[in-house]
C-alpha cells in the first residue's frame, strides 16, 4: 500500500511534537524513520497507525483520505517498544486476538485460526511456543511473537516501534535480517522507528531522517551517506 | 583458598540474631494482645452460657433482621462500588485531563473524613425536609430512616477501596496493552473485557473484599441514618450496640461473633482463590 503524509502537523498541548512534515512512501518500500528522542518519529508512526490524530494535515492510503480512519479500520499491523503482549494470554491467544475480536460474520472458524497461528509461528520460526506465556520469553522470541500477533491481522502495512530497541547487540543483528525477510515475503509497506543510525542504513530502503518535529532529509543509504543535506544529518549519521 | 574460609560472613540485610528475636517477640505479642485475644474474647462470649443459647439468640426476629439488612446492604452497595471503582480507575489511568490530582483526593476523602460526618451529610441532603428527600418521601421511597440511606451512607464510606487498589495497579501496566489490542481491530467492550479486566482482576477482588467487609462493619455512618429501628434499619453493628447497651451480652457476641465469620469468610475466599489461581498469578506479576 502506497502512503502519503500531507504536511501533518501535531501540537501536544502548546509543544509541537511535529511541525509540518510531508513524505511519501512508495508501496512496497522498507521505510526508517531515524532520529534522537524527541524528533517526532514516534509520534508520526502512531499517526499512520491512527492512534493519534493529526493537528493539521492529511494520511492518504492508496490515493484515499485516511486521516480521521479509526484504529481498528486502518488495519495497520503494530509492533510496540516494549511489544505489549498480552501477559495473561499465551503465545497462541496472543496471535489469535486480532482474528478472532473480528465480527462474527468475517470471522474465520476456530480450525482455521488454529491453522493461520500454526503458520505465523512457522514463519516467525518459534513453531513450539504457542502454549507459553510471554514471561517464559526471551526478548527476541517476544519481539518475534508481537510481529506474527501484528501480521495475523491481514494488515495493509507494518509499523514497528523501536523493534529492536530492547534487545541486545547480537539478538538484534539476527532479527534485522528476520525483519527484512518477512518484508520480502510479506510485500508489506514497512514502517519502524529508531535512534540507530546503523541500524537505518542497513536494514531500510528509504531513510528519512527528523529532528525537532522536522523531516531533515529523505533518501536512501548510500545517498544519504554520500550527500548529507544538513550539518545535522552529518553529524547523526557520523555517531 | 581454605585459610580464608572465616564462616561468619552473613547477608548485609540480615539483623543480629538478638534483635531479630526481639522484634519477632514484639510483633507476636502486638498481634495477640491487639488480634487474637479480642477475636477469642468474643467466641468466649458468645458461647459462654452454651452453643444453644447462642443459636437461639441469633433465631430472634431482630437479629435475624439485621442479618439480612446487613446482607442486603453489601449485597448492593458492593457490586455498585466495583462498577464505579472500575469506572474511576479507568478515567483515571487511561486519559489525561486537568484536575486529575484533586479527582483522586476526591476519591480519597472518605477515608480521611469520619463515618459520622458522612451520616450527617447524607441526613442534610436527603433528609425529609430538603428538597430531594420530600420528593423522595412524596414517592414513597424515603432515603433516610430508611434501606436506600443505609445503602447510600455505606457506598460513600466504602467508594475509595475499589479504586485505591486498582490506581496504582492500571498506572503500572500503562495503556500498550489496549493499545495493542486497538491496533488488532478489538472495539472498546472488547478489549475492556479481554485485556483489561484479566490484567486487574487481582486487584480488582481485593478492593471487592476489603469494599464488602467496610460495607458489613460500617457503624458511624449508618447509626446516623438508619434511625436504629429495630428490625427494620438496624444493622448487624447497630443492633450489636444496642443489644449491649442493654446487658444481653450473650445475644450482643453472638451477633458480634457472626459479623467476624462472615470477615473470616471473606478472607478464606480470598485465600483459597490465590491458592487456586497460583499460576496465573505469578504469571502476571513476573512478566
Amino acid at each position: 500500500m502506497q502512503i502519503e503524509i500531507d504536511e501533518i502537523s501535531k501540537l501536544f498541548g502548546t509543544t509541537a511534537a511535529l511541525n509540518p512534515v510531508s513524505l511519501a512512501i512508495p508501496s512496497g518500500a522498507l521505510v526508517a524513520l531515524l532520529g534522537p528522542s524527541g524528533s517526532g518519529k514516534t509520534t508520526l508512526l502512531r499517526i499512520l497507525g491512527g492512534l493519534e490524530f493529526p493537528t493539521s494535515g492529511r494520511v492518504v492510503f492508496d490515493g484515499q483520505d485516511a486521516t480521521g480512519l479509526s484504529v481498528q479500520d486502518r488495519r495497520a499491523g503494530f509492533v510496540f517498544q516494549s511489544y505489549a503482549l498480552f501477559r495473561h494470554m499465551t503465545v497462541f491467544d496472543n496471535i489469535a486476538y486480532g482474528l478472532n475480536a473480528r465480527p462474527r460474520a468475517s470471522r474465520p472458524t476456530k480450525a482455521e485460526i488454529a491453522r493461520r497461528v500454526t503458520k505465523l509461528l512457522d514463519l516467525i520460526q518459534l513453531p513450539e511456543i504457542g502454549a507459553r506465556y510471554p514471561s517464559q520469553l526471551s526478548g527476541g522470541q517476544r519481539q518475534r511473537v508481537a510481529l506474527a500477533r501484528a501480521l495475523a491481522i491481514e494488515p495493509r502495512m507494518l509499523l514497528l516501534d523501536e523493534p529492536f530497541g530492547a534487545l541486545d547487540a547480537k539478538v538484534r543483528k539476527e532479527l534485522r535480517q528476520g525483519l527484512r525477510d518477512i518484508h520480502d515475503s510479506t510485500g508489506l509497506t514497512t514502517v519502524f522507528v529508531t535512534h540507530d543510525q546503523e541500524e537505518a542504513m542497513e536494514l531500510a530502503d528509504l531513510v528519512v531522517v527528523m529532528s525537532m518535529g522536522r523531516i531533515e532529509q529523505i533518501g536512501k543509504p548510500q545517498d544519504i551517506r554520500a550527500r548529507p543535506a544538513t550539518p545535522f544529518v552529518r553529524e547523526f549519521i557520523s555517531a | 583458598m581454605s585459610d580464608i574460609a572465616p564462616t561468619t560472613f552473613r547477608p548485609a540485610t540480615d539483623e543480629a540474631p538478638l534483635f531479630r528475636v526481639v522484634l519477632t517477640l514484639v510483633v507476636l505479642t502486638v498481634l495477640v494482645l491487639l488480634l487474637f485475644a479480642p477475636l477469642v474474647a468474643v467466641f468466649y462470649e458468645a458461647l459462654r452460657e452454651g452453643l444453644v443459647t447462642a443459636v437461639v439468640s441469633l433465631a430472634e426476629p431482630e437479629a435475624l433482621a439485621a442479618i439480612r439488612l446487613t446482607l442486603t446492604v453489601a449485597a448492593i452497595a458492593v457490586p455498585l462500588n466495583a462498577v464505579f471503582g472500575v469506572a474511576a480507575a479507568w478515567f483515571i489511568t487511561k486519559y489525561d485531563f486537568r484536575g486529575k490530582a484533586f479527582l483522586i483526593t476526591l476519591i480519597d476523602l472518605p477515608f480521611s473524613v469520619s463515618p459520622v460526618v458522612v451520616g450527617l451529610c447524607v441526613v442534610l441532603t436527603f433528609g425529609a425536609n430538603t428538597w430531594i428527600g420530600s420528593i423522595m418521601v412524596d414517592a414513597g421511597y424515603p432515603v433516610v430512616f430508611a434501606l436506600p440511606g443505609i445503602v447510600l451512607a455505606s457506598m460513600i464510606v466504602t467508594f475509595p477501596f475499589v479504586a485505591r487498589e486498582l490506581i496504582p495497579v492500571m498506572i503500572e501496566q500503562g495503556r500498550a496493552e489496549e493499545e495493542a489490542a486497538l491496533t488488532l481491530g478489538a472495539s472498546g467492550w472488547r478489549i475492556f473485557r479481554t485485556v483489561t479486566l484479566p490484567n486487574i482482576r487481582w486487584a480488582l477482588l481485593y478492593g471487592v473484599l476489603l469494599c464488602n467487609a467496610r460495607a458489613m462493619g460500617e457503624f458511624g455512618a449508618v447509626a446516623v441514618v438508619s434511625g436504629k429501628i429495630r428490625g427494620q434499619t438496624a444493622t448487624m453493628p447497630i443492633t450489636i450496640e444496642m443489644l449491649y447497651n442493654e446487658y444481653l451480652s450473650v445475644a450482643a457476641f453472638a451477633l458480634a461473633a457472626v459479623l467476624a465469620l462472615l470477615a473470616f469468610l471473606t478472607l478464606g475466599l480470598k485465600t483459597f482463590l490465590e491458592i487456586r489461581h497460583a499460576d496465573a498469578l505469578a504469571a502476571s506479576r513476573r512478566h
